[in-house]
């Protein structure tokens, strides 16, 4: 009995095997006139004609191993990268997921209409529907393939901006001899903050600093996880010599912290970058003159 | 009562990519409705504590936002609420320094003191509920004595 099942199961997936292969270059034809292949393979419509040929021979190949219900099958690998990169291109060309679904699931009826056409005349109604049926399952899996592939490199893409950012967002300038900057920008999560710390805290070894200011212009809010963050920024650079101070405190920010009861305790602050760096520079013993005048000493 | 500029919505906590959302919310929400810079920055302040209390304590749940009009008034209302293991005490965990985790143990007091109505509903068991509200322009409420 299960053989038997086998054995009719597997007769359409031949046929549809060998159609595909026999069809190969009409269906590749008919394709290359899609959405989805003409506005991707911009170049050419022999491109398009090939990159359609491509996904006919990975469908023949899933339909030999009779896997057509497998997004996995061995045969999509080949096309995968491919697939992938059309899928990308209709998203970022605007199109929405279902709008992108909605183009590879047009690219079914040319090829069902063919099939329907190549058939023997003397077929029965019940092989037709047979062969009918196998076709769409095997062109939704493709369907799939595609919608699996983007959303997986969506997803890698997303990783790596995170990684980025982390990078990117946590920049350590060296201001003065001995006086290094870190401008905090976004929100300060506990990921984020444990950058930033470990950061600044090589920073206060590299450059010998015995300053270092933590500007918080670029954060917009700084609840108490931000200020716990902060002030163990500062205990851990205190421990290794370098005296910290908080920069750029918002008018809207120094209220809300005191509602919130949030103390910066030992900390200092400052309103703006500048006024750290001036108060520093007079903890350094450094005056800045202004020429023409007799020496002003910075704050 | 009716909703006035901006709509309700309803806002998941589940992960702390969300609670990024949830600022970003809150202050497009009170800045569409009148709210000067520092009370923006209050409202988004408490929001981040008691969205991050859901997170942390609730084990995620939801932020729900308001608009409201009374007279010529308009004010935000924003509810919080999560079906985690409820708060024991209170009393306690409103007071300043008191946390049953690694915090400041400033986030629950602070937020109260941070908006102009303040309602905290929870029970062992039963999940907790915090709703604030903050009307545009209003003085801040007198501080407690403790």
């Amino acid at each position: 009995m299960p053989e038997e099942a086998e054995g009719t199961a597997a007769v359409p997936t031949r046929e549809i095997r060998d159609f595909l292969r026999r069809r190969r270059e009409q269906i590749a034809q008919r394709w290359s006139d899609e959405p989805v292949f003409r506005t991707v393979f911009t170049l050419s419509r022999d491109e398009a004609v090939e990159a359609g040929k491509a996904v006919v021979d990975a469908l023949a190949q899933v339909a030999d191993a009779a896997r057509v219900e497998d997004p996995d099958a061995a045969g999509f690998t080949a096309v995968r990268e491919q697939l992938a990169r059309m899928g990308a291109a209709r998203s970022r060309a605007g199109l929405s997921t279902a709008q992108v679904s909605s183009e590879l699931a047009a690219l079914r009826p040319p090829v069902e209409n063919l099939l329907v056409s190549d058939l023997p005349e003397d077929a029965t109604a019940e092989h037709v529907r047979a062969c009918v049926t196998t076709l769409s399952v095997l062109m939704g899996t493709l369907r799939v393939v595609v919608m699996q592939t983007a959303l997986s490199e969506g997803q890698a893409l997303i990783d790596r901006q995170r990684l980025q950012l982390l990078e990117v967002a946590t920049p350590v300038i060296k201001l003065w001899d001995g006086i290094v900057a870190v401008p905090l920008i976004g929100t300060l999560d506990s990921a984020r903050s444990q950058v930033v710390m470990e950061t600044l805290l090589e920073s206060v070894v590299e450059q010998q600093a015995r300053y270092a200011i933590l500007d918080i212009t670029g954060v917009p809010t700084v609840d108490s996880l931000v200020a716990q963050h902060l002030m163990k920024t500062v205990a851990a650079a205190r421990l290794m010599g370098a005296e910290c101070i908080v920069s750029g405190i918002r008018p809207a920010i120094a209220q809300t912290m005191v509602h919130l009861g949030l103390d910066l305790g030992t900390v200092v602050t400052r309103a703006s970058l500048a006024d750290a760096l001036g108060y520093v520079l007079h903890q350094l013993g450094v005056g800045i003159v202004t020429p023409g005048t007799n020496g002003a000493v910075a704050r | 009562m009716h909703t006035a500029a901006g709509s309700q919505a309803r806002l998941p906590i589940r992960s702390d990519m969300d609670l990024v959302w949830v600022r970003q919310h809150v202050r497009q929400a009170a800045a569409q409705l009148g709210f000067g810079l520092v009370d923006q920055t209050k409202l988004v302040t408490a929001a981040s504590e008691l969205a991050r209390n859901t997170l942390v304590y609730g084990g995620g749940g939801t932020m729900e936002t308001e608009p409201l009009v009374e007279g010529t008034t308009h004010g935000l209302r924003l509810t919080f609420s999560d079906d985690g293991p409820g708060i024991p005490d209170l009393e306690q965990a409103l007071s300043d320094g008191f946390t049953s985790g690694d915090g400041l143990g400033m986030g629950l007091g602070g937020a109260r003191r941070l908006v102009h109505e303040f309602g905290i509903e929870s029970a062992p068991g039963s999940g907790t509920t915090v709703r604030v509200t903050s009307w545009v322009g209003r003085p801040p409420r007198p501080r407690e004595e403790s």
